[in-house]
């Protein structure tokens, strides 16, 4: 008789942390009380609280509230008013590439869902194989497109020497890759380094992706989040579609409607017609099917609600303003304290840098050191969460990191 | 600072870019619709007023209604606006898997109490499955998945796309309209030791034919002799008899023969939250470290497809499943569904026969759950949607859920129509 007994995954491995995630799970369990969370990059009120949108409490309300509301599957693609009004969200409503059809939209399970389904679509259907993604990214870029079956190589974005753009390094990266390569852009608000390109350094990226036929795969994770206005944030990605190209865009509500846990996002594909537009989401559907069959209803259903509804949308637009100016302000505030105390260097680069992540320029052993300490929580790569900032708490990380860049190498 | 790349000499203008370049997408073929999803899209184009759609497995009330669950409202009602909405870990919610695993494993279960299961929240039960197979490649990278004939379509798109090669095992009998005991166990005895096999727990999807317990011994005690790995996709506990205890018989006979099962559950179907995407997915380890281990690559598969799990679907679960009074109306509830479905299986054949059909039609109350197969042929599929706007899919699976006393005498004529002799 076989040996039923013992496990056919005996010698399987405990897998590591997951860097980012990691971070919260050592946080919770430390009990000192002046802990600090900087780790991922949820956001968080002055009073270290997470938030939920008064739209968001809102919309949920009129759904809790309508009984004629049920619970059936979504079509595979998701909800149609949703994907609707992503596009437009995203694209801007007078896009010609709306208003010609030409837009394949589906609703995703928020950025990481997005970009899965992208990348497994583009590991099916498209000749290049290759994806160039920004160095350094965010940690699951690498892991979700191999997976989805694509290989990886990265192209220079961060100068630790300015802590800003490499602009130069990424041209010659760009210019090297083959033709039809697709390439990873963060659409505004970097991450984990905040640093964005110019106006005019996207147009010149354009130009020599465009003369390349480069593919662009935009990350759209916090449009309004980083400047405060949703149609700043979408420029980047509104000047590839304005040439009458095609681009791929994950978009996510994660962060700019506080949804995090309801996993909500969109993939859309720019197509040069409206016909293959219609062929390219059948294609997709196929993707979709085999990995959850259809996409959950319940955040979908707020966003499309609150995108529906004018008032409700501008409500919006204030609440994400304030989030948007509540971490410029930390911004400030942690730049003003670190010149106060002497802190040695040049830190401007606190707030010339955008969104909810600060590359600190930090080394991992100061970040280690930080997090023995003094009890602040961040990832080994320097990068701090604003959001998880307060005028409170600013003095204590602004003392540990003072601590950590005048006693650690 | 000049370029060392000249760009100038192939730059071409951007108005120019629009005309000359052409899609990348040009040779995209229009994708073949979803064999059962696609059955709902024309249903819902036709503009018939008898039209039935008996089609996807999703539950009707005896108006043709989609149902909420009185304990689902209820449950909603206590979530909306009390709760933030953070990032679940990527295992997803432990409340609600700890009392899932309770539902398919056993309130009392040993395997519980001692930490051996391997469990994360997962996309319903597509989800589980594919997760699995993700790991079954990963893990088992030599290994095959065996499926039985025939299976729910999706089945097979799961484990494809996992990049797991595929093996049949034979399963329904077309003559008998029920199981093919034997050789369903000629390909468990034929099959290489240590093969891995996908078995629906109850409610087979799409015939409706369980094996009885004492067969589902009879699999377990080969599984045993060949070391077999037996994953449960058991998509319909507590709507196939109306018993959630009963409807997990398979897997306790597993269970107690020892084995290391793996399972996937659904919380689409006998919570009635489809659109929700719950489910959980679950590996019965030696011990709790290798329990925790499992886990945490698990997590690995999740984390690149989608981070972690929504959470509003896991908060009704572990709201309902959480609170002894909720928990006992949706036991209510769930056998309310189970016995409206029996009812319209009784009144369907019933119907059928009062028509003067010479066929039997017994396999319609002696098959399980939310689907009958009726044997009928596609061609015969086709008249039922052409001439009478009845729509299902073509292997001639009826949903049962979509029966209603309102329609079932016209549904019945018309499956008579088409199956009576020339």
């Amino acid at each position: 008789m076989a040996d039923h007994s013992s496990s056919v995954f005996s010698q399987i491995a405990r897998a590591p942390e997951d860097p980012i995630l990691g971070v919260t799970v050592a946080y919770n369990k430390d009990s000192d009380p002046s802990k600090l969370n900087l780790g991922v990059g949820a956001y968080r009120t002055e009073e270290g609280n997470p938030l939920v949108l008064n739209v968001v409490r809102q919309a949920e309300q009129k759904l809790v509230n309508d009984p004629s509301r049920v619970k059936e599957y979504l079509p595979i693609v998701g909800l149609a008013d949703f994907n609707k009004g992503s596009a437009k969200l995203i694209f801007g409503a007078d896009s010609p590439a709306i208003q010609e059809n030409r837009v394949a939209t589906v609703q995703c399970l928020s950025g990481t869902g997005s970009l899965r389904v992208g990348g497994e679509f583009l590991a099916k259907h498209y000749y290049e194989k290759t994806v160039y993604i920004p160095s350094p990214t965010w940690g699951n870029h690498p892991k979700i497109f191999t997976l989805a079956g694509l290989s990886v190589k990265t192209y220079r974005y961060y100068d630790p020497a300015t802590r800003g753009l490499d602009f130069q390094g990424l041209l010659e990266d760009l210019g090297n890759a083959p033709t039809g390569a697709i390439v990873l852009l963060h659409a505004c608000a970097h991450n984990p380094t905040g640093v964005d390109p110019t106006l005019d350094q996207w147009e010149q990226i354009r130009k020599l992706m465009r003369s390349k036929g480069l593919l662009p795969f935009f990350d759209s994770a916090y449009q309004g989040f980083a400047s405060g206005s949703l149609d700043a944030d979408a420029q980047s990605v509104r000047m590839f579609v304005a040439d009458g190209g095609e681009c791929f865009a994950a978009q996510s509500y994660a962060k700019n409607m506080g949804l995090y846990g309801e996993r909500v996002g969109a993939l859309s594909i720019v197509c040069k017609t409206a016909d293959v537009a219609s062929r390219v989401e059948s294609q997709l559907k196929l993707v979709i099917r085999p990995m959850y069959s259809s996409p959950p209803l319940h955040g979908a259903s707020i966003v499309a609600t609150i995108l529906k509804d004018s008032n409700l949308y501008n409500e919006w637009t204030v609440e994400l303003k304030a989030m948007a100016d509540r971490i410029i302000s930390m911004r400030k505030q942690l730049l003003e304290a670190l010149q106060a105390r002497g802190t040695p260097g040049d830190w401007t680069h606190i707030i010339k840098q955008i969104g909810m992540f600060t590359f600190t320029g930090l080394n991992a052993e100061q970040v280690a050191f930080m997090t023995r300490e003094h009890h602040i929580y961040m990832t080994s790569d320097g990068r701090i969460s604003m959001a998880g900032l307060s005028s409170k708490t600013v003095p204590h990380l602004a003392d540990a990191m003072h601590a950590a860049v005048t006693r650690v190498a | 600072m000049a370029l060392r790349t000249p760009i100038t000499k192939r730059f071409i203008s951007s108005s120019h870019a629009s005309r000359s370049i052409s899609s990348w997408w040009k040779h995209v073929d229009p994708a073949p619709k979803d064999p059962i999803l696609g059955v709902t899209e024309a249903f819902l184009a036709d503009p018939h007023p008898d039209k039935v759609n008996v089609g996807v497995g999703a539950y009707r009330d005896d108006n043709g209604k989609p149902v909420v669950l009185d304990c689902v409202r209820e449950a909603e009602r206590r979530i909306a606006g009390n709760l933030n909405m953070e990032y679940l870990p990527m295992g997803g919610s432990n409340k609600m898997v700890e009392e899932t695993l309770k539902l398919a494993y056993g309130d009392d279960s040993d395997l519980i109490k001692d930490k051996r299961i391997a469990a994360i929240q997962a996309l319903s039960g597509t989800g589980a499955c594919r997760i699995f197979a993700d790991f079954q490649k990963r893990f088992s990278p030599d290994s095959q998945i065996y499926i039985p004939v025939p299976t729910w379509s999706n089945h097979h798109n799961i484990w494809r796309d996992a990049n797991v090669p595929q093996r049949t095992f034979h399963y329904y009998h077309p003559e008998s309209k029920g199981l093919d005991f034997a050789a369903l166990m000629d390909d468990v005895k034929n099959a290489p030791n240590g093969s891995f096999f996908l078995l629906h727990a109850c409610a087979h999807n799409p015939t409706g034919v369980d094996p009885t317990v004492e067969q589902w011994k009879e699999i377990s005690y080969q599984f045993k002799v060949k070391g077999h790995f037996a994953f449960f996709d058991m998509a319909y506990q507590g709507f196939a008899s109306g018993d959630p205890e009963r409807d997990a018989k398979s897997i306790r006979i597993f269970l107690e023969d020892g084995h290391l099962i793996g399972c996937s559950q659904s919380y689409a179907k006998n919570m009635g939250l489809y659109g929700q995407r719950v489910g959980c997915l679950s590996l019965v380890c030696e011990d709790e470290k290798q329990a925790v281990a499992v886990k945490s690559q698990l997590q690995q598969l999740a984390r690149p497809m989608y981070s972690n799990p929504p959470v509003h679907g896991a908060l009704i679960v572990s709201t309902i499943l959480g609170d002894p009074d909720l928990k006992q109306l949706w036991l209510k509830e769930v056998k309310g569904m189970a016995d409206r479905i029996i009812g319209m299986r009784t009144s369907l054949r019933e119907n059928i026969e009062k028509l003067g059909s010479t066929l039997s039609w017994e396999h319609i109350t002696n098959q399980i759950g939310m689907f009958c197969y009726s044997g009928m042929t596609p061609e015969q599929v086709d008249r039922l949607t052409k001439e009478f706007h009845i729509y299902m899919t073509r292997n001639g699976r009826i949903s049962m859920a979509g029966v209603t006393s309102g329609n079932v005498e016209y549904l019945a004529k018309a499956i008579h129509e088409v199956t009576k002799a020339a």
